[in-house]
């Protein structure tokens, strides 16, 4: 969702938000690990849920962290580049690079190995006709969807939201119409790093904290804005949940390894049948 | 890529490190130059690792016996080397036909988030599909062009000879593309689309030659990897080397003008293979870290020059065609190398004597 409103709002394909995803994982993880626990915020567990107040604390931290990344980075770089008059390709360019350093410095302080929150196996509890699912799942699942209904909120029920997409659909007018243009960028990145950061705290959760794991979850993340329609946030909700069951309930038929490819066939079929997502709105 | 590590203590050393490494940087030139193409027209390619992937393989696979005890690929049928270079050029061009049927009508961004999809892909398929390309063990023992003919341990030269020889025929081709009235309608189509429909321009047709001509040299830097590395496995062709690395080279070199493209292959290639190099001299705690830091400063690297030196080291030049000349002021600024040419120029016309 941070994805789709970067490039909704911005029109910058952000490369680098897998990268920032990662960056909250192990920001989050910091918090959580030995390092934080010097700090007294590790220890206790929230009832059957695998973590207790450092990832609470953690995810405030990367939420914060990334947030901070986004801006100095719109500050630095993006606006320079705007002011320069780039286009879609300089942004893309200078995402990518962005993406790389953002990776290497990751690898750098924590290097290449991978870690959990929390160490040991957390088994699943059974609900209705023998499904297993992790406490922590639900958990994931309830932060998602209050993510949603906030971003909703904040787009379609404020003026801050409603500046937003004014400025995604002319930006000189809505700068004319006395929309400080700048300062909706500059929340529109804190907001897309808060999701990010969010998002990365969670795949964190369910997975591995992996110093890639965020550039590997790039393509499925455009897969899903796609699919849900450029800068549409219930959209790539939707795509999401689209792409992530593709992916997973395609695995009875193929290959595993041939997993990575399911988004990349879902981004071809879509641009082929219906290009502007499903959600897309026609302008 | 880290078989070129040799200490470069003697003199041997130093002859052979230089060798493989120009051979290195003169396939990574082609790549650039490939790309070049591409971006010429507009066509932000991100999966340049895909389509040197493709070519590696193909070539690879046709040129190879047939599979033996654990071996598992297809074909196999030890083709002459020239004809495989011939099938990875076909191939890439294949493969960016299949891609660029759905992306080149519709926005910029879609086909960049493709090809980033596609190295992905192939990847994954060259891992998992058994009997394919013999998974994530590779392909090995992939024989040189010309390696039996030579005696001794001159190969390495005939490799130099025979990348830097392609690199020529690529550089001459692309360059006689670019002042073509064709390589003149790519820049039209990217300098303002609507102007080059307005004048009759089948843009998707212009921009799909484009990415079908960087893809066949691509695929064609792909062989010749193949060939003179004589190994290859998924994890050779990585978006970080395979791509990023390559327009790292552009952004640097100078987009948009061929004489960057080589010229940002060598300096930028030459950071990064020579870091080895001075790991050993480096204090521990960075000597360790040398990898990441390498890393770290390609992605400063593309962020810099497209903050303060967009048009990279050597500056494209702004012309329509040689018989057109331009009006003050249509110029872009000299890049660096053009300011000390001139400076040179001067500095040897003030002293040659005035007649």
């Amino acid at each position: 969702m941070g994805l789709t409103l970067v490039f909704g709002v911005l029109g910058i394909g952000d490369f680098a938000h897998g990268d920032k995803m990662g960056w909250g994982m192990f920001l989050a993880f910091f918090v959580v690990s030995a390092e934080g626990a010097n700090l007294g915020f590790a220890g206790g567990r929230f009832g059957s849920l695998s973590f207790g107040w450092g990832l609470i604390v953690g995810l405030l931290v990367a939420m914060i962290g990334v947030a901070l990344i986004s801006v100095i980075l719109e500050r630095l770089v993006f606006r320079r580049l705007r002011a320069a008059g780039g286009g879609f390709f300089v942004f893309a360019i200078a995402s990518l690079g962005i993406s790389i350093m953002l990776r290497a410095v990751i690898q750098l302080i924590w290097g290449p190995s991978n870690f959990r929150y929390t160490p040991g196996i957390h088994p699943a509890i059974e609900i209705l006709g023998g499904i297993k699912v992790k406490p922590d799942q639900f958990f994931i699942v309830g932060v998602t969807i209050l993510a949603a209904v906030l971003l909703y909120w904040l787009l379609y029920r404020t003026r801050f939201g409603k500046a937003m997409r004014a400025t995604a659909d002319n930006p000189g007018l809505a700068e004319a119409s006395g929309i400080d243009t700048n300062r909706i960028r500059i929340g529109t990145w804190i907001i897309a790093g808060f999701l990010g950061a969010l998002a990365g705290v969670m795949l964190g959760l369910q997975a591995e904290v992996r110093f890639d794991a965020g550039f590997r979850l790039l393509l499925p993340l455009f897969a899903a804005v796609i699919l849900g329609g450029i800068g549409n946030p219930w959209g790539a909700l939707i795509g999401g949940l689209g792409v992530g069951i593709a992916q997973e309930v395609s695995t009875q038929w193929i290959n595993t390894g041939l997993k990575p490819g399911i988004p990349f066939v879902i981004v071809i079929v879509v641009l082929l049948l219906r290009p502007r997502g499903l959600f897309g709105q026609v302008r | 890529m880290e078989q070129l590590i040799v200490t470069l203590v003697t003199f041997d050393g130093a002859v052979n490190w230089t060798v493989g490494f120009l051979t290195t940087v003169a396939i990574f030139a082609i790549l650039a130059l490939a790309l070049n193409i591409q971006w010429s027209v507009g066509i932000l390619n991100f999966g340049v690792a895909a389509f040197f992937m493709v070519g590696a393989y193909v070539s690879a696979v046709l040129t190879l016996p047939a599979p033996e005890g654990l071996e598992a690929y297809v074909a196999g049928w030890g083709i002459p080397i020239p004809v495989g270079w011939l099938f990875a050029a076909l191939a890439g061009a294949v493969l960016a036909i299949l891609l660029g049927i759905p992306t080149l009508r519709l926005r910029d961004d879609f086909l960049a988030i493709a090809t980033i999809g596609v190295a992905a892909i192939l990847r994954s398929i060259a891992n998992s599909v058994e009997g394919l390309v013999n998974r994530s063990r590779g392909l090995n023992g992939i024989d040189g062009f010309l390696e039996d003919q030579v005696q001794g341990g001159g190969y390495r030269w005939v490799e130099l000879a025979i990348a830097l020889v392609v690199l020529l025929a690529v550089y001459w081709l692309v360059s006689r593309a670019s002042a073509s009235p064709w390589g003149r309608a790519l820049r039209a189509i990217r300098d303002n689309e609507d102007t080059a429909k307005a004048s009759g321009k089948n843009t998707v047709k212009f921009r799909m030659g484009a990415f079908m001509l960087g893809a066949m040299l691509m695929g064609l830097a792909g062989a010749i990897y193949a060939h003179r590395s004589g190994t290859i496995s998924p994890l050779t062709f990585s978006d970080l080397l395979g791509t990023f690395f390559v327009w790292t080279m552009l952004i640097v070199g100078g987009s948009g003008n061929h004489r960057g493209a080589v010229l940002g292959a060598v300096v930028v290639g030459f950071f990064w293979f020579g870091t080895p190099l001075i790991q050993e001299s480096l204090p521990d705690w960075l000597g360790s870290r040398v990898f990441q830091v390498r890393q770290l400063l390609i992605g400063l690297l593309i962020v810099v020059f497209l903050l303060w030196r967009p048009q990279g080291l050597l500056a494209e030049r702004d012309r329509v065609s040689r018989f057109v000349t331009r009006g003050p002021g249509d110029e872009l600024p000299d890049g660096w190398l053009d300011k000390a040419m001139k400076r040179l120029r001067q500095r040897s016309a003030a002293q040659s004597p005035r007649s």
